[in-house]
């Protein structure tokens, strides 16, 4: 059974490079060939779920060691991996939603000429995320980073012929670097710690290193996973980020990808739970880009970005969760699948009414269209009721449980917190109802664009609604079901561990308080954009609206803080190299040249001169070789 | 036996002069080589005319290829290394130095004659495939009956049997073991090269010039190399490299060595002296490189790479032996006047290159910095400095090669188009091409991954590890300013934009093909693996007293 580990990783890598290089002879079937590949993983994946199920809680992690990566004395990588409960629930979740979205991609870029190359990278992409998620130590989780992060970089750039998406890549890839660095010197502060970034070594020794070890370490982890999840400080690229086809942002600017800093932070449990400061990191950057992502989310007019900043609000969510400790683990893993089904669907609903409106993305210019794409307003309302937490879909379940936690923290801390992410619920609900509003209800808004094409909203194909309407039936149950007796936390304890803290109140009173909150941004945002007709072009709103569709300032900020001081110093060495370094290299290379040409003059071509030039050299010869010996 | 022993026997019995004994089987590689050349020049009378190219191109590659494995065998058979022995009544010494050269210099010579056979790169003339050595040499450039030649169709398959001359030479030089022996292969080996150097096809008149100018300074250094061997035996009373250095170390004693001794050895020193210009002339170290430039610019390239890389092997051979077997013993007199030609050389060289505009020239300048960069390991005077000199002067010989060889592609109406103003965006156009001669030029500059790189390493080890570690220090800066004119013709070939009315690229046929790819093999093998090589240079570097 563990041989099937390198499997689930190898089928799409295979894809991938079939794809890549197989050429133009792969065109006509090369996407399906890329969707079967992914189906085969989640088989995989599911064969490997059911063998899980069949041991004993306590056996369920397997590691498996394929070949030696880096041998070298004193320092040992293997290519192995670990599936345990946690990495099984993400490989199921990557697969399962990555196979959707394959499906989702061959209607949507039906058309697109380089459709091949689309799904070699989204194959790619499964790969590299299996990887970052079995792998068995950091340095091979390191490499699955790193590869996400270049499938990233190559989906957002996708249609590279626009300058807006080749730039939006570019700042992906950079930002993400930061974060990389992070991991990079997270590992080797582990294996200065440990002697080893084997999970196994380094979780083992955790107890006995000192706080301020863990704590740097522990900090680094975070850096690392604000650069993949989009968080404070780190968040700026995930707007632009909706340059990419929008399978891509569902896939992995929405369900998975922009997951790996909790998963980071969870596996790294052992580390965290032992650096409480580094723990509080968590929560702040978590609980600030929680309601950081829901005010973003609230201004922007464009469907994609709006979606963009609720995901960095939930994803807000989870590493707040992940940073309570042992009350969150398994609440931040379960909104995790949850949010992956319910963003996925609500991604694919948008892509579906883009597909359906000539790629218009400003909702002031959609309004009415539920008649018109019925399916697509089906399952992007069950998506939409399931992210505001309306009970029973799933969002309720995995939401209520992260703001009960919250509050379980205690102190001063969880009530904080709690209201922190009680605020989110209620901004959460405004701006998705806003979504809801805007895009299929209202009047008809739309117009021709500049070439005078009026759009002709209609339904997509199949292949594209069979994903939604699957990812809406998980947007529906998969939180019910997790929650049934607790079975989601039973199944993540043995790994993440799990306490119950020291709630405040009872946990029908937070979900009363979470269904008020939610009711009330639902009920404000009706008020908004239900009562009245939309303005068309959008108006000039109060100063926090204008900040807010401006990202909070993010680039601003950014741009003043990093890239003026930044280009002021390469401007300075940029000086003195050219004035110093260079002032002396050139004037070398003057020298030599100088000196070159007046040589040259030497070699003038009678063969009397050379002559007389081997008789002086013969005379120095002799001279020098008597000289030396009377010394 | 002594000269002198040999005419008391003489004079004893004056029926009877003892026949020398001979040992054939040992001298079969040179024996091999001078035979082919002999035949070659019967196949010249006897052979007709549209047989001949053919005829002279496998007789050569098979003598070559012939006398390798001759060498080959007789290494096998355990001569060289552990086996050492004299040969030809103590005049040829058969060690391992003289048994790794002899192999190099017969594969250069197997690469060269590829290049030579070559007869797709100029336009046929007289409706006759052409090569690159003149129609007929002894015409007058541009005059009527050298454009009758050409319209007839002749060419100068004597080049053939003058190579394998030059070539024998050039076994038997690093091979001999007594002065009279050495200065009778260096004539074997100059005077055909002489000749091959008037030959050029194109631009005659710049062929021959160079041609009378290497002939009328090799003959000075020829002069000064016998004047050496004389002013040597009136010291030792003996022209075996042993004898002398025994009389040197004070084993052996002789009247003229007694009187030196108390009039400060001055016959040995200017001896040692002269005879060391001779060598330095063929080597092309400073101030005996003036002919190198004005000689490779006008030979036909073939010939230039035939004699850039054989010559320094052959000529680096007997500088080797002499300086390691005959004079060990004054190192403290010659190692400083040593140094400051390796200094100079290699200052020279690099420097001098960087204005030069010629590619041809622009390699000669090249070759005189190697120069340099191989005597740093010849001073060292241990095991590691000989192996190391072994191992750089096959790396070097094979990128000198392929380099000319890569210059004869590059044509255009006037045949090849030397000027670098007329590489500038090659690479654009032959990318190919392009790539291999930057490849070449970074194993010039030393570039790890390529064999230039191991070989500069290994002598600057070795003389580092023989305590010249400031010559290290000049050899490294004067790769520096190496690289910068090596590097200059890759960027002008990748970087800059092709001038309109350019050259072209020829394809030629598999010889130079061949030739080029060899050379390619060659400069990647010993670069990437070069250990099972540097382990034959160390097993061989053992000299024969």
């Amino acid at each position: 059974m563990n041989s099937l580990i390198p499997l689930l990783v190898a089928a799409p890598l295979a894809g991938a490079a079939l794809l890549l290089l197989g050429g133009r002879a792969l065109d006509r079937f090369g996407h399906w060939l890329a969707t079967g590949l992914a189906a085969l993983s989640f088989g995989f994946g599911l064969v490997l779920f059911s063998d899980l199920l069949g041991r004993d809680a306590e056996h369920r992690t397997v590691t498996t060691r394929l070949f030696s990566w880096v041998p070298v004395n004193g320092f040992q990588a293997d290519v192995s991996f670990r599936l345990d409960q946690l990495s099984m629930t993400f490989v199921l979740l990557i697969t399962g939603v990555g196979t959707l979205i394959h499906l989702y991609s061959v209607g949507y870029m039906a058309y697109d000429e380089r459709r091949r190359r689309f799904f070699a990278y989204l194959n790619l992409f499964l790969a590299a995320m299996l990887l970052l998620v079995v792998a068995d130590n950091y340095l091979l989780l390191y490499f699955g980073w790193e590869g996400v992060g270049l499938a990233s970089y190559l989906l957002i750039g996708f249609w590279q012929h626009k300058p807006s998406a080749a730039t939006a890549a570019k700042k992906a890839f950079i930002v993400n670097r930061v974060g990389d660095l992070g991991l990079s010197i997270a590992i080797m502060l582990m294996f200065a710690e440990f002697g080893s970034f084997a999970f196994g070594p380094v979780f083992g020794g955790a107890s006995g290193a000192s706080e301020g070890k863990l704590t740097a370490i522990g900090l680094m982890l975070l850096l690392a996973a604000c650069g993949k999840s989009a968080q404070v400080p780190l968040q700026s690229w995930l707007g632009d980020a909706m340059e990419g086809p929008t399978p891509v942002s569902a896939l992995i600017h929405a369900a998975t990808m922009v997951t790996a800093g909790v998963y980071l932070i969870i596996r790294s449990s052992a580390i965290f739970d032992l650096a409480p400061d580094a723990q509080t990191a968590v929560v702040v950057v978590g609980a600030v880009t929680l309601l950081f992502g829901a005010v973003v989310g609230c201004a922007k007019d464009d469907i994609k970005k709006a979606l963009a900043g609720s995901t960095m609000s939930q994803i807000g969510y989870m590493v707040m969760a992940a940073g309570l400790g042992p009350i969150g683990y398994a609440f931040a893993i379960m909104h995790l699948v949850t949010h992956g089904f319910f963003k996925a669907g609500l991604f694919l609903g948008a892509g579906s009414v883009m597909h359906g409106m000539n790629d218009e993305v400003d909702m002031r210019r959609y309004g009415g269209l539920r008649k018109y794409m019925p399916w697509t307003y089906r399952t992007f309302a069950v998506g939409y009721l399931a992210i505001i937490g309306v009970p029973p879909l799933s969002g309720f379940f995995s939401k209520d449980k992260i703001i009960e936690a919250a509050f379980a923290k205690g102190g001063t801390e969880g009530w904080i917190l709690g209201l922190c992410a009680l605020v989110g619920a209620a901004v959460t609900a405004f701006y998705m109802t806003r979504v809801m509003l805007l895009t299929f209800f209202g009047e008809k808004r739309w117009q021709p664009d500049a070439q005078g094409n009026a759009p002709h909203p209609h339904e997509s194909p199949s292949t594209m609604t069979v994903p939604m309407v699957l990812l809406a039936l998980g947007s529906a149950c998969a939180g019910g079901i997790f929650a049934y007796h607790d079975a989601f936390l039973k199944w993540l304890e043995p790994v993440t561990g799990h306490s119950e803290g020291n709630p405040p109140f009872g946990s029908w009173t937070v979900s009363g308080l979470t269904t008020a909150c939610m009711l009330a941004g639902v009920g404000v945002s009706y008020l908004m954009y239900g009562r009245s007709p939309v303005p068309v072009v959008p108006p000039v709103g109060s100063p926090l609206t204008r900040a807010a569709r401006r990202d909070l300032l993010q680039d601003d900020f950014n741009h003043a803080v990093l890239v003026r001081p930044g280009s002021a110093l390469t401007a300075t060495l940029v000086f003195f190299d050219s004035r110093g370094l260079d002032g002396f290299v050139n004037g070398l290379a003057a020298t030599i040249g100088g000196l070159s040409s007046r040589m040259r003059r030497v070699q003038n071509g009678f063969v009397r001169s050379y002559a007389l030039s081997m008789f002086g050299g013969t005379l120095l010869l002799v001279a020098s070789t008597l000289l030396v010996r009377s010394f | 036996m002594s000269a002198t022993a040999v005419l008391a026997a003489a004079g004893g019995n004056t029926a009877s002069i003892p026949a020398p004994h001979i040992e054939y089987g040992q001298l079969s590689p040179m024996l091999v080589v001078f035979g082919a050349a002999v035949a070659g020049v019967l196949v010249e009378a006897f052979v007709p005319r549209r047989l001949r190219h053919w005829t002279q191109v496998s007789l050569a590659l098979v003598a070559l290829i012939g006398a390798f494995v001759a060498v080959v065998v007789l290494a096998a058979q355990g001569h060289g290394s552990p086996r050492i022995d004299l040969l030809a009544m103590d005049s040829v010494a058969l060690d391992g130095p003289a048994l790794f050269l002899q192999g190099v210099i017969l594969l250069v010579a197997v690469v060269a004659v590829l290049t030579y056979a070559e007869r797709r790169l100029e336009p046929r003339a007289g409706g006759l495939p052409a090569d690159a050595f003149a129609a007929q040499a002894a015409a007058t450039p541009g005059g009527e009956q050298e454009r009758a030649a050409v319209r007839a169709g002749f060419t100068t398959s004597e080049v053939f049997p003058l190579t394998m001359f030059a070539v024998g030479g050039m076994l038997l030089f690093p091979a001999a073991n007594d002065l009279l022996t050495m200065f009778v292969a260096l004539e074997v080996f100059s005077l055909p090269l002489y000749l091959l150097c008037a030959l050029a096809r194109r631009r005659r008149l710049l062929s021959q010039e160079a041609a009378v100018k290497y002939f009328l300074l090799g003959a000075f250094a020829s002069a000064f190399f016998l004047f050496g061997t004389a002013l040597l035996y009136g010291y030792a009373g003996s022209v075996k490299l042993g004898d002398i250095a025994d009389v040197i170390s004070g084993k052996a004693m002789t009247t003229a060595a007694q009187l030196s001794t108390t009039q400060s050895d001055a016959l040995l020193l200017t001896g040692l002296a002269v005879l060391a210009v001779g060598l330095l002339f063929k080597v092309g170290a400073v101030p005996f490189h003036s002919w190198t430039p004005d000689v490779y610019q006008g030979a036909p390239t073939p010939v230039t790479g035939f004699m850039a890389s054989a010559t320094k092997v052959a000529a680096f051979g007997a500088f080797l032996r002499l300086f390691y077997v005959a004079f060990p013993g004054l190192r403290l007199d010659w190692r400083p006047v040593m140094w400051g030609v390796a200094i100079l050389t290699m200052v020279v060289g690099a420097v001098l290159a960087v204005t030069q505009q010629d590619v041809k020239r622009l390699l000669a300048y090249s070759s005189i910095a190697h120069a340099g960069f191989i005597l740093t390991g010849v001073i060292a005077v241990n095991k590691q400095g000989l192996s190391s000199v072994l191992f750089y002067l096959l790396a070097y010989s094979f990128v000198t090669l392929g380099a000319f060889a890569v210059v004869t592609l590059v044509r255009d109406s006037k045949g090849e188009a030397t000027h670098l103003s007329s590489w500038a965006g090659l690479g654009r156009r032959s990318p190919l091409v392009a790539a291999v001669f930057a490849l070449f030029l970074l194993a010039f500059a030393g570039i790890p991954l390529t064999s230039g790189f191991t070989g500069k390493f290994a002598v600057f080890q070795a003389a580092a590890a023989g305590g010249a570690t400031p010559l290290v220090v000049v050899g490294v800066l004067s790769s520096a300013v190496a690289a910068f004119f090596y590097i200059r013709v890759i960027v002008l070939m990748f970087f800059s934009d092709p001038k309109p009315g350019g050259p072209t690229v020829a394809i030629p046929s598999a010889f130079t093909a061949t030739a080029i790819g060899l050379g390619v093999l060659v400069t990647l093998v010993l670069g990437v693996l070069p250990q099972y090589f540097l382990d034959l240079a160390s097993k061989a570097s053992l000299f024969a007293y």
